[in-house]
């Protein structure tokens, strides 16, 4: 392999073991991609080389007295920016977080650090991960590394470009309503939502606090279990994280889905505002699964007809409390008034972007006297029922199978204008948020224009193994190449 | 036309557990200004808050002592409104699910005992500290500008709401007095009024007497002593039934008691400060408390003070030093004392009176002075028997007070024994009797006239220290 | 998306009250722009009041967790200086802020 960036981290693991390469100089390629494609795609809001090349000597250290943290000891892996990263600038792609250093680290930071990964700065992502293209940054949006005129999707649109670009071999993002998996389907690579509590919340800047959930983004499924295994298990400091066992995520990698039940979501197999080559290349996986061994079943979910509204109500109505600290009295942007009620109310309107006001606009709404339940209870109802259309299929079937996004890759500005349409996006994602169970989506290929193609594999809580199973053997039928086809302009062939 | 109040109380009890509410911060409000302030107690982005288990055992004494029930589930939930003491912009507290419910406490009232409803008992956590610059001071939107210290923030704090069962300022005053006593008792808080870790609202409406209906409820903050929540009641009671005198109406709002002008005052707040928009915390999951942790809970409760004062009574103290021995540090030597022989009239005099005035008067703890259980028996039992006049054992008492030693030594060290064996008093009395011939004629003769004359002499001969009562016996034979 | 579970109820929202009560003060045109906005997204969001729900709990944790405590320890906190290097102003190593209007 030429180029050090474009090894997935299996093999560059193995390449440092070997001594073939020093973390450093394995860091230095990374850097080397870096400088090639961010004037184009800005995948990244801060990178960190100082701080990063004292892990990659640390990491190199480690190697020669023979200490071994695992297989992440000494890969560069990227940070979406609305993780806390001590005394390294941390914005959640917010103005109103412009130049805030926090005085901790998020506990998925500590883990990295931990098994020894290099960290190479923090990437952009729509406003406090409010969005789903990456055009609501503050700090200008991120292009996809596989046509730099669509967007890489959102909120993680950094994080996945990272890994497409070859600028970091691994990286982790956040997903509330599908901002990993979405931009994963969009930029070819892999993105993990895990089970809800199984990775730490602690440091997380707060989106939806019972919808977030941290999860990597990987060249390969293989290389998505080691980021996963690395930051999952239980954490004292969330009081949401799942307490037990974390289950061997790659027990049942390359084992085939000989004699499992396979289930395709009918609700999301077309109608309006999908894709037909999105639900062609979804019938394709499915069949490619049955001929592999798996019984193959269609299940109806009525219930997800309704996510994307309860969603809307949910989602707003948690992030208008979570938001509420930003308000020029401790931390970041301060914007004067003749009050405090003054200053606090001009901060927020010059600090946020029109997207997060909106939110907070919506979930203040669907809060308030005489709405609540209307609106806010109902949909938490809606929720459970969701949760039952899950458990119900969970009974025939051992892994549901869905398109991760109704379309690939958007323009940029395409949907910029009509905030609906750029809703619908999620519409496959949302469900798994609300119902807490795992989804990933796998690329599979890629469509008439050239742009990625993802299928989505979903599996009941703490149903990782069998999840990463599937994905493998999706994988390994898609054959699908992880190396972005990065325009001309930004890597000269 | 004479009218009835019906007021309610809101009181806000500060826990003193050794950890703040959602993280390990310690609660300590001498610390200088920021020092005990982390990032979850500060509301910085990615911070999560973890319960204190101890805490909600805490607030499960708390609910016991106001005879609530506790509720198998209930719910920490957000309460949203903006304020610059409040790191995070809403408070985690508890709203449709509160943790004690449907409890009562008695009080002590000019007619009789008043049963006061609780209606719930909820945990929330504790705001932090502004401190108003410049401007005349008196109201806060006076001031310049404000300074925020957050030490205070996240100290768990406990929400007590009372029914509005009470009728006079002076059953208000005596239901507070209780509640603290209960809160002192249970050890889980220091409830000073004058540090704010005991704090009250009222709210309060005037009818007409007789009247079974409810006029416009009025709120009061800022009342912060028992003096101010008397003479704040007091006060409104007044000016509601001015307004109704002269036929206005009473208007529903908050009002701010001015202990300078010792009067209420109109707050400004917007009506949308009104708007909490509760909803369930997701950042914490529910509470399930079982019937045995409940029971736990229950057995580990200390003696309350109405079942001190009962028990007391049960000794024969009258109600009001059963009152001050069950409510001061006096309590557990007293108990001691009695177990040790002393008399339990004669120990409650003295521990309520002498020995209260003097550590009042010295301005020390009962525990710091060198008065013990067994002083207290041995000074009764002199007493009893005679050895020590009533005024002289509270000589002798000072002088223990003041560390000079046991009773016994301290009443010889201070001649201050009474002759109470009979053989040495009869010498006294024969040569008084002989001095005086013809007294002790008229006494043969059984004029008892002459006996308060003779007892005298007999003191007198004695320099004082004759057993007056056993020295009448001695002539009366 | 199927409309077929009935056309919700219009939907009425005062953005100038909601704005005072998330505290952000907004230009004419983001006024403007969210009046016109926020009632197309709602009336979607409203589906959700189409369903029939009765005897559905509503769920606010995706996890069936009670009980989660901590032990009451005091841990470590933050340095103050390194806290108040981020406030916008400081005074007596306190934060400072305008003149407070709400005794709320
Ligand atoms: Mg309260
Ligand atoms: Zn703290």
């Amino acid at each position: 392999m030429s180029d050090f960036a474009d090894l997935t981290i299996r093999q560059a693991g193995e390449g440092l073991r070997a001594g073939e390469f020093s973390a450093t100089e394995l860091l230095e390629a990374v850097h080397k991609r870096a400088t090639m494609t961010e004037a184009e795609l800005h995948a990244y809001l801060t990178i960190d080389r100082n701080g990063a090349a004292r892990m990659a000597v640390a990491a190199e250290s480690a190697f020669r007295r023979g200490e071994d943290a695992g297989p992440l000891q000494g890969i560069p892996v990227a940070l979406k920016d609305n993780m806390v990263t001590r005394g390294v600038e941390t914005t959640a792609g917010s103005k109103i977080l412009a130049g805030w250093i926090p005085p901790y680290d998020a506990t998925v930071v500590s883990r990295l650090q931990a098994a020894g990964a290099v960290v190479v700065g923090k990437t952009n992502l729509d406003e406090f991960a409010m969005g789903s293209s990456t055009e609501n940054s503050a700090y200008g949006p991120t292009r996809n590394p596989w046509n730099p005129d669509t967007v890489p999707g959102g909120s993680s649109g950094g994080s996945a470009a990272t890994v497409a670009a070859g600028s970091a071999l691994g990286s982790l993002g956040s997903d509330t309503g599908g901002s990993i998996r979405q931009p994963a389907a969009f930029c070819g690579v892999v993105g993990v939502k895990p089970t809800y509590g199984l990775v730490s919340r602690y440091g997380l800047i707060a989106f939806a606090s019972s919808l977030d959930q941290i999860g990597p983004f990987a060249r390969t499924v293989d290389d998505a279990a080691v980021l996963l295994e690395a930051i999952a298990g239980h954490d004292p400091m969330d009081s949401t994280s799942y307490s037990g066992e974390v289950p061997d995520l790659r027990s049942g990698l390359g084992a085939g889905v000989q004699g499992l039940r396979v289930g395709l979501i009918a609700e999301m197999m077309g109608g309006e505002g999908y894709d037909p080559g999105v639900v062609a290349a979804t019938r394709q996986i499915v069949a490619g699964l049955e001929s592999a061994g798996a019984t193959v079943a269609e299940v109806s979910m009525p219930s997800v007809d309704y996510a994307l509204s309860a969603y809307y109500l949910i989602a707003p109505a948690e992030c208008s409390a979570n938001l509420a600290r930003f308000d020029g009295v401790r931390y970041g942007l301060r914007v004067t008034g003749s009050t405090t009620e003054e200053m606090m109310a001009n901060t927020r309107g010059e600090g946020f972007g029109p997207e997060v006001k909106r939110r907070i606009l919506l979930g203040t709404y669907a809060l308030s006297a005489g709405y609540y339940d209307a609106y806010y209870a109902q949909a938490q109802r809606v929720r459970t029922m969701v949760i039952g259309d899950f458990e119900r299929a969970y009974e025939e079937v051992d892994v549901l199978i869905a398109p991760t996004t109704p379309t690939t890759a958007f323009r940029l500005g395409e949907k910029a204008s009509d905030p609906l349409a750029m809703y619908l996006s999620d519409i496959c994602t949302i469900p798994s948020n609300l119902s807490g169970h795992p989804a990933m989506s796998v690329p599979v290929g890629l469509d008439e224009s050239g742009l990625p193609l993802g299928v989505q594999v979903l599996a009941p809580a703490l149903g990782e193994p069998v999840m990463f199973r599937v994905a493998g053997e999706i994988e390994r039928q898609a054959s699908f190449s992880h190396r972005a086809r990065l325009a001309s302009s930004v890597v000269p062939r | 036309m004479s009218y009835q109040a019906v007021i309610g109380i809101e009181t806000h009890v500060e826990l003193s557990t050794r950890s703040k509410m959602f993280c390990a911060c310690p609660v300590d409000t001498s610390s200088p200004p920021n020092t005990n302030v982390c990032p979850v107690c500060l509301g910085l982005p990615g911070a999560l808050p973890v319960l204190n288990e101890t805490a909600v055992e805490w607030a499960m004494m708390i609910g016991h002592g106001l005879n609530c029930s506790i509720a198998d589930h209930s719910v920490m939930s957000r309460k949203n409104y903006f304020y610059p003491d409040m790191p995070k912009n809403y408070q985690i507290s508890q709203y449709d699910l509160p943790l004690c419910i449907d409890g009562h406490l008695e009080v002590e009232s000019d007619d009789g005992v008043r049963r006061v409803g609780i209606t719930r008992v909820h945990m929330e956590e504790d705001t932090g500290k502004s401190t108003h610059v410049g401007g005349s001071g008196t109201r806060i939107h006076d001031a310049l500008f404000s300074l925020v210290d957050f030490n205070r923030a996240g100290t768990p704090l406990m929400e007590i709401v009372s029914e509005p069962d009470i009728r006079t300022p002076a059953e208000a005053r005596a239901f507070v007095t209780e509640l603290r006593e209960i809160v002192l008792a249970l050890g889980v808080s220091d409830a000073k009024l004058e540090d704010g870790s005991m704090r009250f609202d009222g709210n309060i409406s005037i009818r007409p007497e007789g009247s079974e209906s409810l006029g416009t409820k009025v709120e009061i903050k800022n009342m912060n002593s028992m003096r101010s929540l008397q003479q704040a009641l007091d006060h409104e009671i007044r000016r509601q039934s001015e307004i109704l005198e002269s036929g206005g109406e009473v208007v529903q709002e908050t009002r701010h008691w001015n202990e300078d002008t010792g009067r209420t005052e109109s707050m400004r707040s917007k009506e949308e400060a009104f708007d909490y928009r509760y909803f369930p915390e997701p950042d914490l999951v529910p509470l399930a408390v079982d019937p045995d942790w409940d029971q736990r809970v229950k057995n580990e409760l200390p003696e309350l003070p109405s079942q001190a004062r009962s028990r007391y009574a049960g000794l024969g103290l009258d109600a009001e030093a059963a009152a001050l021995i069950a409510r001061g540090d006096a309590g557990a030597l007293f108990a001691e004392a009695v177990s040790a022989g002393a008399d339990p009239k004669l120990a409650a005099n003295w521990l309520t009176g002498e020995v209260m005035a003097w550590t009042r008067r010295e301005n020390v703890e009962l525990a710091a002075t060198p008065l013990a259980a067994i002083h207290l028996a041995e000074l009764s039992s002199m007493q009893l028997d005679g050895r020590l006049s009533a005024s002289a054992a509270k000589d002798v008492l000072a002088g223990v007070l003041a560390g000079e030693g046991a009773p016994a030594d301290i009443a010889e060290e201070r001649d201050l024994l009474q002759l109470s064996d009979a053989g040495a008093l009869q010498e006294i009395i024969d040569q008084v009797l002989a001095d005086n011939p013809e007294a002790a004629e008229k006494l043969k003769q059984g004029d008892e006239k002459v006996l308060g004359f003779l007892v005298g002499q007999v003191m007198r001969a004695s320099g004082g220290k004759a057993d007056p009562k056993l020295a009448r016996e001695l002539l009366g034979t | 998306m199927s409309e077929d579970a009935g056309t919700p109820p219009e939907v009425d929202i005062d953005i100038r009250r909601v704005a005072r009560l998330a505290r952000i003060s907004l230009s004419v045109d983001e006024l403007a722009t969210y009046e016109e906005q926020l009632p197309v997204i709602l009336h979607h969001a409203a589906r959700v009041q189409a369903l029939p729900t009765e005897g559905i709990e509503p769920t606010s944790h995706p996890l069936p967790l009670v009980n989660v405590f901590r032990s009451d320890a005091v841990g470590e906190c933050l340095d103050r200086d390194e806290v108040l290097a981020e406030a916008p102003e400081v005074q007596d190593h306190q934060f400072v802020v305008p003149r407070i209007m709400d005794e709320a």
